[in-house]
């Protein structure tokens, strides 16, 4: 019992994390079609910008702020450089982009940082905490309380403003945006800077657990992408609950199979949910009335 | 109001319009008709910005406005209620209605909220649906009552009335009437010639993306040509 308590605290702090990363896919995803495959280098931006910042001297929140304005403005700019410059292009050729980008990124990162792992202090002190005869490290609970937090703000966002329902309805259809007097260029940069802010604050809330490296994103955006797919592309709840899942699934996986095939669990999982339910967990049926 | 002069469109290489000529003045209601293939909702989509002209230029109160962004004409008072349900399919019938409002957030939006309502109740009754789930008829009035949300100076209306039940049809185009009494002009594309030159005061007739026939709507209602060719007389 304990041990499967373990597991499952340890499955939903590394599943919260793909959740965010999903959440990221979703947004642009809905926005504007692509699959943004550099969306795990955010996580890598988040956490490896956060240790350099409080190396050169800054304090852990000033670090945590800039490094997720970096996030930001890279998201910004790989829109505007990479992405838009395509507008129209086949999906297949708008993911080349994106991982084209994200290859340029993890360049980039070796530069500017350097090769080597790193790890951000807890937040909260390293003590572990035990409930029901399993323990657990404080940072679970930054992780996860984090990631509920974004999981409201977005919803705030998206439910209570005139901008993010400018968002869904650029989601919904673009040519009624347009005629709305929506500038659909804006509203696509802004959900690119927001899934860039969303998987940095995942990377910074990661990183005392798991450690970082200027090439941890393929891996996110790996999982994410399979979380987001498992819940059905394009639906906000699915990414969240696919990416718990995946969490969940690879830390049984490692627990009771073997953790050398930790990974390959979310790819399993993929292949089980499309061909048993090819729209993802959450996927919508298309419904239309005459 | 608005003169468009010389106006050319063309997807790809293969050019729609082929240099359109014609004038909307304030307080108006004209009437575009044509058969399918014309160049009605390309005219539309041109002049809303959301479709580039290749030639030509389309003069609002004065100014030449063919180069401007889409959102910035939806600024200055050029709506359009696009052909074919363009709803926002997954947010609430109201949210459809503020966004219409998006460029002219005023303090009288919830006024004209109401105002919309009012000339359409069966959506009244409806605000917290889904637009998806609303029968075609409602979701052609909501596409209507969105373009009029951002209060208009001009509303471009692509075929309001396809596809609805003859009684919709009416409330529809008293709708239109409406709009004009409260100092709206419009520009009303319609399939449906017969009912759009009844209740317009001039008329264009398009055809393979020129105007080739235009007039007062009563006389092109009388006019044989017209008549032979699209009222299926």
């Amino acid at each position: 019992m304990s041990e499967f308590l373990q597991l499952v605290f340890s499955g939903l702090t590394v599943g919260a994390v793909y959740a965010l990363v999903a959440l990221g896919f979703t947004l642009v995803y809905n926005a504007s079609d692509v699959i943004n495959f550099a969306q795990g280098d955010f996580v890598m931006i988040g956490g490896m910008g956060t240790v350099f910042l409080a190396a050169a001297g800054f304090s852990l929140p000033l670090a945590t702020l800039i490094a997720i304005l970096a996030a930001v403005v890279v998201g910004l700019l790989l829109h505007r450089l990479a992405v838009e410059p395509a507008r129209g292009a086949s999906p297949v050729t708008l993911i080349m982009i994106t991982i084209g980008a994200s290859i340029f990124i993890k360049g980039v990162a070796q530069l500017v940082f350097d090769k080597q792992f790193h790890s951000l202090p807890p937040f909260s002190g390293a003590d572990p905490i035990s409930i029901g005869g399993a323990s657990f490290l404080p940072q679970s609970l930054w992780v996860i309380g984090g990631t509920l937090a974004i999981l409201i703000a977005l919803w705030l966002f998206l439910e209570k403003t005139l901008l993010g329902k400018a968002l869904l309805a650029t989601a919904a259809n673009r040519l009624a945006a347009l005629l709305v007097g929506i500038n659909v260029r804006v509203v696509l940069a802004l959900a690119f800077a927001v899934s860039a802010a969303i998987g940095a604050v995942a990377g910074i809330l990661v990183t005392p657990i798991t450690l970082t490296r200027y090439d941890v994103g393929t891996l996110f955006a790996l999982k994410g992408f399979a979380a987001a797919m498992v819940g059905g592309m394009g639906h906000p709840v699915g990414a969240v609950a696919g990416g718990l899942l995946i969490g969940l699934m690879e830390a049984f996986g490692a627990g009771y199979v073997s953790s050398t095939y930790k990974d390959a669990v979310a790819f399993v999982m993929i292949l089980v949910v499309l061909f048993a339910m090819p729209q993802g967990l959450f996927g919508r049926r298309s419904l239309e009335r005459v | 109001m608005l003169t468009v002069e010389g106006l050319s469109s063309a997807y790809g290489r293969i050019e729609v319009l082929h240099g359109v000529s014609l004038a909307v003045a304030a307080g108006e209601i004209v009437a575009l008709v044509g058969s399918n293939g014309a160049g009605k909702t390309t005219l539309l989509r041109t002049l809303s910005g959301v479709r580039p002209a290749t030639a030509g230029r389309i003069v609002f109160e004065g100014e030449d406005i063919h180069r401007l962004a889409a959102h910035h004409r939806v600024a200055r008072g050029i709506a359009q209620s696009p052909e074919g349900r363009q709803v926002f399919g997954p947010l609430s019938v109201d949210d459809n209605l503020r966004l219409g409002a998006f460029r002219r957030q005023d303090g009288a939006v919830r006024e004209r909220l109401e105002e919309i309502y009012a000339m359409f109740p069966a959506l009244a009754e409806r605000r917290r649906t889904p637009a998806v789930s609303l029968s075609g008829g409602q979701q052609q009035m909501l596409a209507i009552g969105r373009a009029v949300m951002s209060k208009p100076k001009l509303l471009l209306l692509d075929e309001p009335s396809l596809g609805l039940a003859p009684l919709l049809v009416d409330q529809v185009l008293r709708a239109v009437l409406d709009l004009k009494r409260d100092g709206v002009t419009v520009l009303l594309v319609e399939q449906n010639a017969a009912a759009a030159l009844a209740i317009a005061d001039r008329g264009y007739v398009l055809e393979v993306g020129r105007v080739v026939h235009e007039g007062a709507g009563r006389v092109l209602l009388q006019d044989p040509k017209v008549k032979a060719a699209y009222l299926g007389v």
